[in-house]
């Protein structure tokens, strides 16, 4: 099944974005494929390189990076909404890419299933 | 927003999206980062719903002043979908009841549903977006 996952929430304050990670990669070892995850509202705030959390915590951003040279996940984050937060093409993390909520549409009308994570 | 028109993914598949919304107009920005999301659907010539629950019922109310707290009323928005083609809006019946209003408060015509009614209308889609 191709699943299609949205986040709407920041890093490390909310869950959202770890629940839609190890959904993503639990998912992809059970051999469905995941194409596409799409990051609004602070959720585009999982996109930038500039985080530095402790060495004992999980990297959440570098976690997505991993996951998208691994497995060919794209990973896109919304144009208007990462302009409003700071988040432009000179902080992204590896895997990235800022694009507009067309792609978040196509999800939705190509995918088998759309799932939302967030508060 | 004229940038929208004409949209496709090229598929000519049209889905049934239905977008909840849940918290009130201000004091976040789902609401209004959630309206971006509909408008672009139906530029998508998508098969549009909108939902409004909880302190969603208060993105409708008539009167909203948001001049004190310095952010944009994008209330007029809602006026505007039918130009979108965006006509199918409801609203649960519980939560205009629990916070004392009717359909007489909002700015726009819904059809007001129960919550069986809501979840029927719900299990019908392909696409259940939540802001």
């Amino acid at each position: 099944m191709q699943f299609g996952i949205l986040v709407n929430e920041g890093p490390y304050t909310h869950q959202a974005s770890d629940s839609a990670y190890l959904f993503a990669r639990t998912a992809i070892e059970k051999g469905h494929t995941v194409p596409r995850v799409f990051f609004y509202h602070d959720g585009v705030n999982n996109s930038t390189r500039l985080a530095t959390p402790p060495q004992d915590d999980r990297n959440v951003s570098a976690r997505w990076s991993k996951l998208a040279a691994d497995h060919g996940v794209d990973l896109v984050v919304c144009v208007a909404a990462a302009q409003r937060r700071g988040i432009n093409d000179d902080v992204l993390a590896p895997g990235f890419r800022i694009s507009g909520l067309g792609q978040l549409v196509e999800m939705g009308i190509q995918y088998d299933r759309l799932v939302t994570f967030g508060d | 927003m004229s940038d929208m028109d004409d949209m496709d993914d090229g598929s000519g598949v049209i889905k049934k999206f239905m977008f909840l919304n849940r918290k009130a107009p201000h004091g976040t920005v789902y609401a209004l980062e959630g309206l971006e999301v509909v408008l672009i659907t139906a530029a998508f010539d998508q098969d549009v719903s909108m939902v409004f629950t909880d302190d969603g019922v208060y993105q409708l109310l008539k009167g909203i002043d948001s001049k004190g707290i310095e952010v944009k009323d994008f209330s007029k928005t809602y006026r505007a979908l039918e130009g979108y083609d965006i006509e199918k809006l409801y609203v649960d019946q519980a939560s205009l009841d629990a916070r004392g209003l009717s359909e007489d408060d909002l700015i726009v015509d819904v059809t007001v549903l129960s919550v069986p009614e809501m979840a029927n209308l719900m299990a019908e889609q392909d696409v259940v977006i939540s802001f």
